[in-house]
């Protein structure tokens, strides 16, 4: 039996991470994942579980301790949001090209500046590039599953990458909302031990981690990781079959909602896609053929799948919490356009930017898009392909 | 989603808005809801407006933005009618509640605009009386739990005892002050019927 509970997505990862009990957790505070550290640590302090805490003077240093305790073989995990998480930056590439799976619970926030504490995507999306997995997750309950399955994925010995689990930041990591939690024993049984392949602390097999690598194996190696990031997604695959026999829930690549005969579309990643999903009911309630495919696994991008789940749709709108300063769209944006690209027939693709430092997004304002999209279909006018949705124009401020 | 209970809490920084919105969501969850009860974060600081959100339904709650249209306002500061519009977007079948010493009929005066039921509840003179202490945010949770029929009154009780039981293990004479707290709001709403 499932438990029953009500939990903010900081308490859902922190209880989690209670479950899985990792060898280490090391962490430094940042707004809004600062309680995922201050819970945990009172599990610590409370003998709830037996895990190492390393409490840290910065991300850098936090991140930093991550990658030597995973390397000498401990599961190990960190939270952060934002500027810490562009603090850790640089060891963030380290810790994937070392092929040391720790996993980071990411609540999204904007960078500054303007500085700013609340949601957007513009933190993870700069750290797309980095060689971590990335999951994103619409509420806490999501939150809590990729959470226990990312794990899995990232510490199979086909990927052996690390990987980061994303949420909105206050939207829902400060939101309190019905939970359904998996038995202690249960997530136990499922994680297992931690028996890496190779690591430090192994007498048995000396080995370096991190020395120099020259121009005559740096490619190969490369090569070798971007291997990894492509089994990861046959073995999210897996995970998941696994992870709906303990839970129940069924979990995939990404989220087709009302797809199958969708003439306009959305996607969309995280907390607004449950936002979107009830503009959707709307319209399809008004005879409207509308749909959203909400983006679970970023890195790898299932794009071959995307491709096919999206090929039918007539007009599409690829929605991005974030800007990349392109002057063409944000990264989903690109993404989604560069999947659709070798197909024979495929969508006109609209991407917006929308929600940037915790604009909040109503249900009105996504049946706004599907408006503009449905306008696109009557006049065959495509019009400006890069938009910002909601944004007040300079008379209007 | 027509069961669907939406509800804003204005309330200052400090005076427990924020605990009262969560701890309503607590109560809503035991009694069997989907609930969801956020604050709306900004640079918050002691005394500065802030908002709290609860939605409260039958079905499951998907919808993750702030609330426009309220079917409840919950005002735990009076100070805040003159500084915030507190009845913006509220709807008209719905109603507000305010912490204040003065009757509907006073505010209606005040505040003509206020197009939806009023109800008013001293909750200073209430927490003073029975907790020693100003905590507005108890007699307000009980106010918004009666104004809005959202749960049956003794379910309602016996679950706050429940949680006060475990929230105040350590002090156990808080428990009897907060329960008589709900009690008599419940009770001086009774008399304005």
């Amino acid at each position: 039996m499932s438990i029953r509970e009500r939990l903010s997505g900081n308490e859902a990862i922190a209880f989690a991470m209670k479950q899985i009990n990792p060898d280490v957790v090391a962490a430094f505070p940042i707004t809004p994942s600062t309680e995922i550290p201050q819970y945990f640590s009172q599990y610590v302090a409370d003998g709830q579980v037996d895990t190492e805490f390393v409490p840290v003077e910065s991300e850098h240093s936090a991140i930093s301790a991550c990658v030597g305790s995973q390397a000498a073989g401990a599961r190990t995990m960190t939270a952060t949001s934002s500027c810490g998480l562009a603090l850790m930056h640089e060891i963030l590439y380290v810790a994937a090209s070392n092929r040391l799976p720790i996993t980071i619970a990411a609540i999204n926030r904007a960078l500054s500046g303007p500085i700013n504490i609340n949601a957007d995507h513009s933190d993870t999306m700069g750290s797309r590039d980095s060689g971590w997995i990335q999951i994103y997750s619409e509420n806490n309950q999501e939150a809590y599953d990729n959470f226990i399955q990312a794990l899995k994925i990232a510490e199979h010995k086909d990927v052996q990458l690390p990987a980061m689990v994303c949420q909105d930041g206050f939207i829902t990591s400060h939101a309190v909302e019905n939970i359904e939690l998996i038995e202690d024993a249960k997530v136990k049984e499922f994680v297992g031990e931690y028996n890496p392949e190779c690591y430090l602390l192994n007498e048995k097999q000396p080995m370096s981690i991190g020395p120099y690598d020259t121009p005559s194996y740096y490619l190969e190696h490369k090569r070798q990781q971007a291997e990894g990031m492509k089994n990861a997604k046959r073995v999210a695959l897996e995970v998941a079959k696994e992870f709906e026999k303990i839970s129940g829930r069924k979990y995939g690549l990404f989220e087709a909602y009302k797809l199958e005969d969708a003439e306009a579309a959305i996607v969309i990643i995280n907390s607004t896609a449950g936002t979107a999903k009830d503009a959707v009911d709307k319209l399809r309630n008004e005879g409207k053929k509308v749909g959203l495919l909400k983006i679970r696994l970023f890195r790898p991008f299932p794009a071959e799948e995307i491709a096919k789940a999206l090929k039918h749709v007539k007009v599409l709108a690829a929605m991005d919490k974030t800007e990349s300063f392109s002057s063409q769209g944000g990264p989903l944006g690109a993404e989604i356009k560069a999947a659709l690209y070798h197909e024979k027939e495929s969508p006109t693709v609209i991407n917006y930017i929308y929600g940037l430092g915790g604009r909040d997004v109503r249900v009105e304002d996504i049946g706004s898009v599907y408006e503009d999209l449905y306008k696109i279909l009557a006049t065959g006018i495509t019009g400006e392909t890069y938009r910002y949705l909601s944004v007040r124009d300079q008379e209007g401020k | 989603m027509s069961n669907l209970t939406e509800i804003r809490w204005h309330g200052r920084g400090g005076q427990g808005a924020k605990t009262a919105a969560l701890l309503l969501a607590d109560v809503a969850f035991s009694t069997g809801m989907y609930v969801q009860g956020f604050p709306e974060y900004g640079p918050e600081r002691m005394g500065a407006p802030i908002t709290a959100y609860n939605r409260i339904s039958g079905e499951k709650i998907r919808v993750h933005s702030n609330i426009y249209e309220p079917n409840y306002v919950v005002v735990v500061d009076e100070s805040l009618l003159e500084s915030v519009p507190v009845s913006k977007g509220l709807k008209k079948d719905g109603a507000i509640i305010i912490n204040t010493a003065k009757t509907p009929e006073e505010i209606k005066n005040n505040y003509p605009d206020y197009d939806c039921r009023i109800y008013t509840i001293d909750a200073k003179e209430i927490s003073e009386s029975t907790l020693g202490k100003y905590f507005p945010n108890t007699p307000m949770l009980a106010a918004v739990v009666k104004v809005s029929k959202l749960m049956d009154e003794d379910r309602f009780l016996d679950e706050m005892k429940h949680s006060f039981e475990h929230k105040f293990a350590a002090k156990p004479n808080v428990i009897e002050g907060n329960m008589n707290a709900l009690i008599m709001t419940l009770r001086r709403l009774d008399d304005d019927k």
